[in-house]
């Protein structure tokens, strides 16, 4: 717990960075070392699998998307002056915020073993999992074992994506 | 007040989740250059599954990967897995969603020339 309070800092200042910096290929990078972060937290949650795919995905593949985009477009920010705030984010950003505050009582302790989230179902898996499917790794044994059809169809999502990238890009059309 | 302010002080996750989620739909909605949208679009999703990532928590837990090969397991020990199975399938999603919204956003750009949004509406008057 104790290299947390700085990591979660370090989160909120990269977020800053990407959103405040007017040159966009530093503001994609920023957002990458912000992917970083994000995974150095989870992997001190306990959540490795989520702080890989993180690395990997968030990280990687995202600023390799990004740039791809400022490659083929403008690289620089060219807004000078600085737009009028819409008043439908002065009215609803705050009412959201202090809905947030206003539920944040009513949330588990940080930590809590006893927790909802963690009474229900989730004991069934990490006692039984061993047993039913032979993985020690409980993620993978909920990815590919009881959620299989899941995680299989969710490869449909990434085609369809794909797809869309396809039509959309596509040349030579009117 | 006190009290609310007691719970926030407990939850540094949560106050950095409400920080990310709100100032990444602020950029959404009031910043005219469509790639910084599409950055605040990417902090508002990597917030919400930070925010379900920290519910798997448990004090003095490790990581959810049996340390033994016998069948009798404590789960007081091992983090909950099932949100980091969830949000393994969602940050792909959300890498998805990304591709296909950065590929609008470039043909965008080589119809109108621009990525700013004030530029565009010019042009579609």
């Amino acid at each position: 717990m104790t290299f947390e309070l700085p990591l979660l800092i370090l989160l909120v200042v990269t977020a800053a960075g990407a959103i405040m910096v007017k040159d966009l290929i530093s503001a994609v990078f920023i957002l990458g070392s912000y992917s970083f972060a994000l995974a150095l937290v989870w992997a001190l949650l306990g959540a490795v699998d989520v702080a890989f795919v993180e690395a990997v995905v968030g990280a990687g593949l995202a600023t390799v998307f990004f740039l791809l985009t400022l490659f083929g477009t403008n690289e620089k920010d060219t807004h000078i002056r600085r737009p009028p705030v819409p008043w439908t984010a002065i009215v609803g950003l705050p009412i959201l915020g202090l809905l947030l505050l206003y539920g944040a009582g009513d949330l588990p302790a940080f930590g809590d073993a006893n927790s909802p989230a963690s009474i229900h179902i989730s004991p069934f898996y990490l006692e039984n999992s061993l047993e039913q499917t032979a993985t020690p790794n409980v993620v993978t044994a909920v990815l590919m074992d009881y959620r299989s059809f899941d995680t299989f169809i969710e490869t449909i999502v990434i085609f369809t994506a794909g797809i869309a990238c396809a039509l959309i890009l596509r040349k030579g059309d009117s | 007040m006190g009290e609310l302010l007691q719970t926030l002080i407990q939850r540094p996750n949560f106050i950095v989740f409400a920080i990310l989620f709100l100032w990444g739909i602020y950029i959404m909605t009031a910043h005219p250059n469509l790639v910084k949208k599409l950055i605040g679009l990417y902090i508002v999703q990597t917030s919400v599954i930070f925010f379900l990532v920290a519910f798997s928590a448990k004090e003095g837990a490790t990581v959810p990967i049996l340390l033994t090969d016998t069948a009798s397991v404590d789960a007081l020990n091992y983090a909950n897995p099932l949100p980091h199975a969830l949000t393994v399938t969602a940050i792909v999603v959300q890498i998805a969603t990304l591709g296909v919204s950065l590929a609008l956003v470039s043909a965008i750009y080589r119809k109108f020339g621009s990525l700013d949004e004030d530029e565009i509406l010019e042009q579609l008057k």
